[in-house]
């Protein structure tokens, strides 16, 4: 059944007005993304991706492993993940945690059975997580421009050239046997996607503009993994009478 | 009897806010976080996604210890001078409900997590600190979930949440300035409420 005309001419009047408004807002736009119109493409080219494929198939993950599988998954993942910390707090001059990140990986590889359990961690050693993007930001390395990129999501430029040394040091992309390798890397995608679902409900009732309130999260988000969670106060500066 | 009712219930608030004077923030946010995950572990109808229930839980034990007019201004950034005393009311109110609501969502999705206590340096004199928490579950990294609190006459009160260093209220900085932009505080008010009355439409 068609709705009847008026409703149809209000829903276009609402449609137009939120292109123009949303042409309005590009036009202030924010310092840190100069290229809003092309993220916003991407943007909705990943999500329509993510509601029709990504998602599904991270609920079923979701729905169909049982937690220890799900947690020996995200060890087995981590414990790769970990040597990685390791490297890039040494380059970030963190020697200690580049030393308890090397005990990780070599406690859960071999007493957490290949890093299924995570040993390490019941032992008190903390688990970090830095990657590339994350040292190149502690030596001093600014954001540059903020980009959405299909499928890897957001990434400031910085950021999509520390992913891309992430991605040539992944020891799963190293895998010569490609169905194999090809079957971690969509399990590991799809974990991470799992991982995210709760957050799902969240963002679709508090933001008003998905887009940019999930660039302002990743934005600050970095900032403060940088600074290892002890970023300075953003109400600084502020002083407001309320 | 009413009356007696009344005013026993105000005393034991008076009472109550007292005893939160007292209390360090960070022991008041342990207190706190225990008060309701103990509920929430055993009620299964928020564990299998009674938003209405969440709300009320959230409503009696956390907005007490909440300060909305402060981290309505913090959201709304310089704008906030604009605004008539009424419509800071207004705003506050609406931005308060919104906050509620995410948060009580938030409650639904719990499962198997728990919550750590990283220790706080506060000096004593401190008016103004960050209690720092800590949400694990097994198989992912722990989350970082801080709280801003600030020592008030009537005892500390949280102004920001920071989830993974991403703070709940200057979040909403950009999109509230874009709309003050295109439609004054009368405009952001009514974003607000139309956002409100969706969501309490949408799951009762």
């Amino acid at each position: 059944m068609k709705p009847p005309f008026s409703r149809r001419l209000a829903a276009s009047v609402c449609a137009t007005t939120l292109f123009v408004a949303s042409g309005c807002a590009t036009a202030d736009r924010d310092p840190a993304d100069p290229f809003e119109g092309f993220n916003r493409a991407m943007f909705a080219v990943n999500d329509g991706l993510d509601t029709v494929a990504i998602k599904p198939v991270a609920q079923g993950y979701e729905a169909v492993t049982p937690l220890p599988v799900k947690v020996a998954v995200g060890n087995f993942f981590g414990n790769i993940w970990d040597s990685w910390t390791a490297i890039n707090n040494l380059l970030q001059g963190k020697g200690s945690d580049a030393l308890s990140d090397v005990g990780r990986v070599l406690i859960n590889s071999t007493i957490g059975i290949g890093g299924a359990f995570d040993v390490a961690g019941e032992m008190g050693l903390t688990k970090h997580s830095e990657e590339f993007g994350q040292t190149l930001g502690k030596w001093g390395v600014p954001n540059g421009p903020y980009f959405y990129w299909p499928l890897i999501g957001p990434r400031t430029t910085r950021d999509t050239f520390g992913w891309l040394v992430d991605t040539w040091y992944d020891p799963v992309w190293r895998i010569d046997n490609v169905p194999l390798r090809n079957s971690l890397v969509a399990v590991r995608y799809t974990d991470l996607r799992a991982s995210f679902l709760p957050a799902d409900k969240v963002i679709e009732e508090a933001a008003f503009d998905k887009y940019s309130y999930i660039r302002d999260a990743y934005l600050q988000n970095r900032r403060s993994a940088i600074f290892d969670g002890d970023p300075p106060s953003p109400f600084a500066e502020d002083n407001y009478d309320y | 009897m009413k009356y007696l009712l009344a005013s026993l219930f105000g005393l034991f608030s008076l009472f109550g806010s007292v005893m939160a004077q007292e209390i360090s923030p960070d022991a008041l946010v342990q207190q706190v976080t225990d008060d309701v995950l103990t509920i929430v572990r055993q009620d299964k109808d928020i564990q299998s996604g009674d938003t209405g229930k969440a709300l009320k839980l959230v409503e009696t034990k956390v907005l007490p210890y909440f300060d909305f007019q402060r981290m309505t201004a913090l959201a709304v950034g310089r704008n906030w001078s604009k605004a008539t005393p009424e419509q800071k009311q207004r705003l506050s109110e609406e931005f308060k409900t919104l906050l509620v609501r995410t948060y009580s969502n938030a409650l639904t999705s719990y499962k198997d997590q728990t919550i750590s206590y990283r220790p706080s340096q506060i000096e004593t004199g401190e008016t103004d600190v960050i209690v720092k928490t800590e949400v694990r579950q097994p198989g992912s990294k722990p989350i970082p979930l801080n709280y801003a609190l600030q020592k008030q006459s009537g005892g500390w009160k949280v102004y920001d949440v920071m989830v993974s260093g991403v703070s709940l209220v200057t979040n909403y900085r950009g999109s509230f300035a874009n709309e003050v932009r295109s439609n004054g505080i009368a405009g952001l008010i009514q974003m607000l409420s139309d956002r409100n009355k969706k969501l309490a439409s949408a799951n009762t």
